[in-house]
């Protein structure tokens, strides 16, 4: 008898470690052949909360972490996903991707985390400014982490759509807490198990995996959630802007139903780094 | 004439800067002499004439038009009750017109025009609010209740800064955003508050029009005047019909305005109340939106501060238009080793400030806006005592006439008391202590505001770690309450989102392509 392999279980990376869902609920997926290939976690909103407070106790560190070290730390993720290129490919074919579409996607997404990662000690320099005030003041204007973000990842291209969204909201000392693909939710898995082999301290990304639609309403209300990124159909689009409202969420949104290139190269940008800072001016006389 | 100052008590020793004022130890109590306490002042009254009209219209596509349902309101003077004119109260329909108007001027005229020649509009409205700039200052200060020093010095010379700024940003708007090219969003709905009403029609509308935006904007009820007034200068720079409509009125009128289909962004200056129902209103749009909304700054001083300097930072950052400031410093937390001194003087400063006639230039503290605000400010003083603080005023004679409140403090305030977490929008100081650095940083922290906040002391390094760790768009170190156009000014957390003023603020009036 041939060797029987020993399968996976797949677990969502949360606080730098890997769990099941608090509810012990899980989804099957299937592979392309149509062949049962794993149950994955099926999150509820008790461990989003969880995520947020992993994400939370990350956050002053990561935040306070040099930018120069922040870039080097995304740059050290981008290797990890280049040197397990096979790895990631494998479960994007799960999913139906050809060999082919799977190497570009990758590809694409370990360019967009070198892109961001150069950007670490960069973009302040390009967003920030001195402001010639007409008074004798010495006038700044720095950028600065919100806190943590809610990201809701669309259905495609599951690997390349959700580090597009995460890398620029990390790079600036921002956490995430992250809702992967709803219909191929096994690459975001595979993801954390790369984030947990990059210098990326445990609770900066945190990656859940379930129906958006028992998780939306969850992040639209969440008050500890700073901020959301979100590529959501109208209706989730109006529940997360309404929920947003009570604790003055900022939020980004991409339409599901008009789907962003996110291999273009619009699809990386500043702005996108710009859309989760906040700008604190600074005055101080200037005086003996 | 002002009686002596009652409160006599006389501070302790404490601080290196204690032992100034008081007796020393073991010494007689001396009387202690307050400025203008031996003689009257004579009234010196601003005489410019604000040419008020008795009546003011919808400034809709160029022109003043009466409100389709002909009705109107009154306009009145906080500062002796009396009706100073009509104001047009408009309705839905006027909105829609106004809409039609900056919709037709968006795609026929503002948009295709060259950003040289859209920045000279600009700067023509800048001049000539310069030319009115007296006339102005005393409408708004008859409208609004805020000393004229105020209107004089600060509210029209930085509105007219706002225009001349922004007028140099029309033509170099591919200097904003590196990478990336700014293209205009349409038309803009805004709506803006009564406390700063020239100046923050400025920070709205220069923007919009810099970025090649047309706007429809409304004007608080309260303070309409100048609004329309600022209209007349639009008229008079040539600015071409419907690229600003005034629509004023009641609040209703301003949730329909924002709410409005045609608005491709809208702007909301105001509480943090008013906001998030308007955020309601239009969830589930593609509208873009700014918000800039209240605030309950924590002014920290330390014990290393200059505090003669901190004393009137506090003053200035709490009383400045009677404490009617989204910004104001209304929580002062105190270094212990250094409270008694810094409440001592700040009590000793507040006896000789001048509460009154709002067009008197000697005037410190004019009007509360409204009877509506007055009573509001009231009801905050009896919250305030019922938890249990110490409330203190300086003796004062208030007008017969008029809406006008002293400058309160609390002592003895904790970080639970509705005094300390509330935005009271008025000349009401809450102070609280601390002893460590951390612990000052957590109070002033402890907020769902996130607008400013003060720092007072003389140690650089405190100065960066304190700028650094508070959540507050805005951070004066060693003074307080100062703006600029080139300066952005805008909130964290519940004080909203988006930033007015500098480049960064431009950037919101715009989209990237």
């Amino acid at each position: 008898m041939s060797r029987l392999p020993i399968t996976k279980t797949p677990k969502v990376y949360v606080g730098g470690a890997f769990i099941r869902s608090e509810s012990g609920r899980t989804f099957p997926i299937k592979d392309a052949g149509g062949n049962f290939f794993a149950n994955i976690p099926q999150c509820t909103r008790k461990d989003l909360r969880n995520a947020v407070e992993a994400a939370a106790k990350a956050g002053p560190g990561w935040a306070k972490r040099t930018p120069y070290n922040r870039g080097q730390i995304l740059y050290r993720l981008g290797e990890m996903l280049e040197a397990r290129t096979a790895d990631m490919a494998d479960a994007l074919r799960v999913g139906g991707a050809t060999p082919a579409t799977a190497r570009r996607e990758i590809a694409a997404t370990v360019d967009r985390l070198i892109y961001y990662a150069g950007w670490a000690d960069k973009y302040e320099q390009v967003l920030g400014s001195v402001n010639p005030v007409a008074a004798p003041y010495f006038n700044f204007t720095v950028t600065e982490p919100m806190g943590i973000v809610g990201v809701i990842a669309p259905e495609e291209p599951p690997l390349l759509g959700l580090v597009s969204l995460i890398a620029p909201v990390i790079v600036s000392g921002n956490t995430v807490v992250a809702l992967a693909s709803g219909v191929q939710p096994y690459p975001a898995i595979v993801l954390g198990e790369m984030l947990a082999t990059s210098d990326l301290p445990g609770g900066v990304v945190n990656l859940l995996t379930g129906l958006h639609k028992e998780l939306v309403p969850t992040f639209a209300t969440h008050a500890h959630l700073r901020a959301l990124a979100a590529v959501a159909s109208a209706e989730e689009r109006k529940t997360l802007a309404l929920g947003a409202v009570e604790s003055v969420k900022r939020t980004k949104f991409w339409k599901a139903e008009a789907p962003t290139d996110w291999f273009a190269g619009k699809a990386q940008s500043l702005y996108a780094i710009r859309d989760f800072l906040e700008f604190k001016t600074t005055w101080h006389p200037i005086g003996a | 004439m002002p009686t002596l100052a009652a409160d006599k008590k006389p501070a302790r020793s404490a601080g290196r800067n204690g032992g100034r004022i008081g007796p020393g130890p073991g010494r007689r109590p001396v009387t202690e002499l307050i400025f203008g306490d031996l003689w009257e002042f004579d009234p010196a009254p601003e005489t410019a004439d604000p040419k008020l009209k008795p009546r003011y219209e919808l400034f809709i596509n160029g022109q003043f038009v009466a409100p389709r349902a002909g009705k109107y309101f009154d306009s009145i003077n906080p500062a002796n009750e009396q009706k100073l004119a009509e104001l047009a109260l408009g309705g839905e329909a006027d909105v829609d017109a106004a809409y039609a108007a900056a919709t037709r001027a968006f795609e026929t005229v503002w948009a295709r025009l060259p950003g040289r020649e859209r920045g000279k509009f600009l700067y023509r409205v800048a001049r000539l609010l310069q030319d009115r700039a007296r006339e102005f200052a005393v409408a708004e200060t008859m409208d609004n209740g805020k000393p004229i020093r105020e209107t004089r010095d600060f509210d029209v010379p930085m509105c007219a800064a706002h225009f001349f700024y922004h007028g140099g940003w029309a033509d170099k708007l591919e200097y904003v955003a590196p990478g990336r090219r700014m293209a205009p969003l349409g038309v803009v709905g805004q709506v803006i508050p009564w406390n700063f009403p020239l100046l923050m029609l400025s920070w709205k509308i220069a923007p919009a029009l810099a970025a090649g935006n047309c706007v429809v904007i409304k004007p608080a009820s309260n303070t309409s005047i100048t609004a329309v007034k600022l209209a007349e200068i639009f008229q008079d720079a040539g600015l071409p019909p419907g690229v600003v409509n005034v629509i004023t009125g009641p609040g209703a009128t301003g949730g329909y305005l924002m709410a409005h289909p045609a608005a491709a962004k809208i702007a909301f200056t105001g509480s943090t109340e008013v906001g998030k129902v308007i955020m309601r209103s239009v969830a589930g749009s593609d509208k873009r939106m700014t918000m800039e909304l209240g605030g309950k700054a924590a002014n920290i001083v330390f014990d290393d501060a200059p505090i003669d300097q901190a004393v009137e930072g506090i003053v200035n950052g709490i009383f400045f238009n009677q404490g009617q400031v989204c910004c104001a410093g209304s929580r002062l937390l105190v270094h212990e080793p250094v409270a008694d001194l810094v409440v001592a003087k700040l009590k000793q400063r507040l006896r000789v400030l001048r509460v009154g006639d709002p067009l008197d230039k000697n005037t410190d503290v004019g009007a509360i806006v409204s009877r509506a605000q007055l009573d509001t400010i009231q009801r905050y003083l009896d919250i305030g005592v019922k938890e249990g603080a110490e409330m203190w005023q300086p003796p004062c004679r208030l007008p017969a006439k008029g809406y006008f409140m002293p400058p309160t403090i609390f002592t003895g305030v904790t970080q639970s008391h509705c005094i300390a977490r509330e935005e009271i929008f008025g000349p009401v100081l809450s102070i609280l202590t601390f002893r460590t650095i951390d612990e000052a940083i957590e109070k002033a922290n402890n907020t769902a505001y996130g607008l400013s906040a003060g720092v007072w002391t003389d140690k650089g390094s405190r100065i960066l770690k304190m700028s650094t760790e508070l959540k507050a768009g805005v951070v004066w170190a060693n003074t307080f309450n100062k703006f600029d156009p080139t300066s952005p000014f805008g909130g964290y957390k519940e004080s909203g989102f988006g930033r007015e003023g500098g480049r960064q603020g431009l950037l919101d009036y715009a989209r990237l392509v």
